[in-house]
């Protein structure tokens, strides 16, 4: 029980800090644009499979830098010549067009890399062993992804709380038209943090394609999820996010560990399972799975009764 | 799009009135009888049918984000709860050989629809903009996660079977020929058609565009916005249960596929490009999409990258979609200046027709070279020339023709954009 614990808990927090790697990108792009990017997942989905192209040809590390870079221009670029065009017909059109753009890029990794999932490699320098613990051996890949994800999100909070840059992007979240009166080039502003958002999603996207699955199908898979994050750590908050992106990491890990079924329940408390319906296959519900569907359960019921979500201060 | 000049006609209507009234649909009733008669084969038929399911659903779904302002992403929750109902009736009323005859079916989906849209829409409808695209998305995943984890009812993957010839004969109609369900079809989108469309002309319909233009307004007159925008949503969720139900007839299978978030990605891509603005939007976007869908797939391999392209495009030059387009031309066609424009259509075509030649060359040499070059070696032919996919001759001249075409189109577009404005509003304002 205690190595079940203790092991999902590690995943847990690595998930969680996966998730907070691409949901911070996503509430900073919203709060400061007030686009719910559709796309986000999609351009972590291009990190992955960047990630596992280049480093066919010039190796992981080159990879994992020259990646999340090159999305991270297709991000400005997307945000240049792309949403600066739709914003002014207005949010709907800006959500549609990013919605689209999903289903473009998921397209086009079908088309280059086939439909099948590609043979992304943990690299050898990283396939050992980082430590054993009851008898389970614990890879030492999981961990550098767990560093990696630590160590941007110290980044990330200094660079956004200490430095000029980071004290203008916080004003322009709030007050774009007063930070442009003095000066500031907003629209440049906004298109670098698209792309640094996408950057972002791409590094998460690296690391996680050996771990995970690279495949087409990724981004839909993720990119729901992100939104619950986002939205039930409150749209625009980081710490909100941060919080979210933990909550969310560890419930999906220790529910897939958990095979206890509503029907064990009740027949604990002493009520036998109906013979055939719609009521005997709830009995059999395992949490396992029902654990994809408790991030949607947790989304729809903090709108209802807290819109702002856990740490935000506004609504939309 | 409101025309005043029905309303201000008053209720003493001569018989010649009623008939130029009505005449939009006494067409639209013809054509869809007439319809099967030029297009008897058996791929047409079936087309038809899907095309009417189709306009019933983005038109329930247009009742939200073009009337109301309402951006769902989850609308195929109540078409497929509603599809999934209408096949437990059929298979219940086949057995228990109930006197209930098939074309009721779609009532039993929209009532459905209709519970179901009245216990979410309690829910979702308190607040509008991001919080309700956001709930609608959670609940549409969660009945899409739900769907595949409760087996007795919607069967799993492999979704549920049902047979409409097993039931009752109408009136001598046992349904069993795609024929007759195509005319059960239309009957049932013709109907939903009118019906929907009296909707926009209720006073409740007119409040739905002001709750769409201003809430706030809305609000001071008197009006609870969120009870329009409830009632608004279990009509909408009623109209998608019955478009649900003639599916279950027509398909005789309901599946996951039905209820998940890509379906409801569909309804929303088909009522854009149709047009959200106008009422006839929709109907054209079903049209469009499932003609897209149904030939576009059998031309080319890559046919979800063009209908990406498409809509991606459409959102970013035409957020008014085809029927926004069609709208434009109606001031010059009412000053009678519309043949004006024609010669600036003929020119605009050049880079028009070089930029798509260009793009479709490129996705079409791309997708043989890194699909199909493996199984069937890299000789491809486009347009009726022949050519390799890995020669790169082919690649300069695409991207040459839409570099050529970007060229031509800055360069004449302000000029077009000019004529039109002149050809629109007259000479003092196209300056």
């Amino acid at each position: 029980m205690l190595e079940l614990v203790i092991f999902s808990t590690l995943n847990g927090v690595l998930y969680g800090m996966l998730l907070f790697l691409l949901a911070s990108g996503l509430t900073l792009i919203f709060s400061m644009m007030g686009v719910l990017n559709f796309a986000h997942a999609s351009f972590y989905m291009l990190g992955a499979y960047f990630g596992f192209q280049i480093s066919q040809w010039l190796g992981f590390w080159v990879a994992l830098f020259a990646a999340p870079v090159l999305v991270g221009l297709i991000g400005a670029a997307v945000e240049r010549w792309g949403l600066r065009t739709v914003h002014k017909w207005g949010h709907v059109p800006e959500l549609l067009f990013t919605f689209g753009l999903a289903f473009v890029i998921e397209e086009l990794v079908q088309m280059i890399w086939g439909k099948l999932p590609v043979d992304y490699r943990v690299p050898a320098a990283l396939d050992f062993s980082a430590f054993e613990l009851f008898g389970t051996t614990y890879p030492a890949f999981r961990m550098f992804m767990l560093l990696i994800s630590v160590a941007i999100f110290i980044a990330l909070l200094l660079v956004l709380t200490r430095s000029r840059i980071g004290l203008i992007i916080q004003a322009a979240l709030t007050h774009p038209n007063m930070v442009a009166m003095l000066g500031h080039n907003v629209p440049k502003v906004f298109m670098m943090v698209f792309g640094f958002g996408s950057g972002l999603a791409a590094i998460a996207g690296v690391i996680a394609g050996p771990a995970l699955v690279t495949q087409p199908s990724m981004a839909h898979v993720l990119g729901p999820i992100l939104f619950v994050v986002v939205v039930f750590g409150g749209l625009g908050s980081l710490p909100g996010a941060f919080i979210a992106s933990l909550l969310i990491g560890l419930i999906q890990t220790f529910a897939i560990a958990v095979n206890y079924s509503i029907g064990d329940l009740m027949t604990t408390i002493g009520v036998a399972r109906p013979l055939q319906g719609t009521l005997s296959d709830l009995w059999q519900v395992t949490v396992a799975q029902v654990g994809p569907v408790v991030p949607y359960l947790m989304l729809v019921l903090i709108l209802v009764f807290r819109p702002t979500g856990l740490m935000g201060t506004r609504e939309s | 799009m409101s025309d005043t000049t029905a309303s201000a006609a008053g209720r003493s209507l001569s018989a010649m009135d009623m008939l130029k009234r009505y005449s939009i649909w006494i067409i639209a009733a013809a054509i869809m009888l007439v319809l099967p008669k030029i297009f008897t084969s058996g791929a047409a038929l079936t087309t038809m049918c899907l095309m009417g399911i189709m306009i019933v659903f983005s038109l329930s779904y247009n009742m939200l984000l073009g009337q109301t302002g309402m951006l769902s992403f989850g609308h195929a929750v109540y078409y497929g709860l509603g599809g999934f109902l209408a096949v437990h009736a059929m298979n219940t009323i086949a057995g228990g050989k109930l006197p209930i005859p098939l074309p009721v079916v779609p009532l039993v989906g929209g009532l459905m629809g209709l519970v179901f849209g009245i216990i979410f829409g309690a829910v979702s409808t308190r607040r509008a903009g991001t919080v309700f695209a956001m709930i609608s998305l959670g609940l549409g995943e969660l009945i899409a996660s739900l769907s595949l984890i409760l087996r007795g009812f919607f069967g799993g993957e492999e979704g549920i079977t049902a047979n409409r010839t097993k039931m009752l004969t109408f009136w001598g109609v046992r349904f069993g020929p795609q024929i007759e369900v195509y005319y059960l079809i239309a009957a049932w989108c013709f109907v939903c058609m009118v019906a929907m469309y009296a909707f926009t002309r209720t006073p409740l319909g007119r409040l739905c565009n002001a709750v769409r233009d201003n809430p706030e307004r809305t609000e001071f007159i008197g009006y609870s916005t969120q009870m329009v925008r409830f009632i608004t949503f279990c009509i909408s969720g009623f109209f998608a249960g019955i478009a649900g139900g003639l599916a279950a007839i027509n398909f005789e299978l309901m599946n996951a596929v039905n209820i998940s978030g890509g379906q409801s990605g569909v309804v929303l891509l088909m009522s854009f490009i149709g047009g959200i603005g106008h009422f006839a939007g929709p109907i054209l976007g079903a049209i469009i999409v499932v003609l897209l869908q149904v030939f576009l797939s059998d031309l080319t391999g890559a046919w979800m990258l063009y209908f990406g392209l498409l809509f991606v495009l459409m959102v970013m030059f035409a957020p008014g979609g085809m029927a926004g387009l069609v709208m434009l031309h109606l001031p010059l066609a009412r000053r009678g200046t519309l043949h004006r424009m024609l010669p600036w259509y003929g020119l605009m075509a050049i880079p028009a027709a070089m930029g798509l030649g260009g793009l479709i060359a490129l996705i079409e040499t791309a997708h043989h070279q890194l699909v199909r070059t493996a199984n069937d070696g890299p000789a491809m032919t486009l347009f009726g020339i022949a050519y390799n996919s890995n020669s790169i001759l082919p690649w300069l001249a695409a991207l040459g023709l839409i570099g050529g075409a970007l060229l031509l189109g800055r360069k004449w577009g302000p000029q077009f954009a000019d004529a039109f404005g002149t050809a629109a509003h007259g000479a003092e304002t196209g300056k």
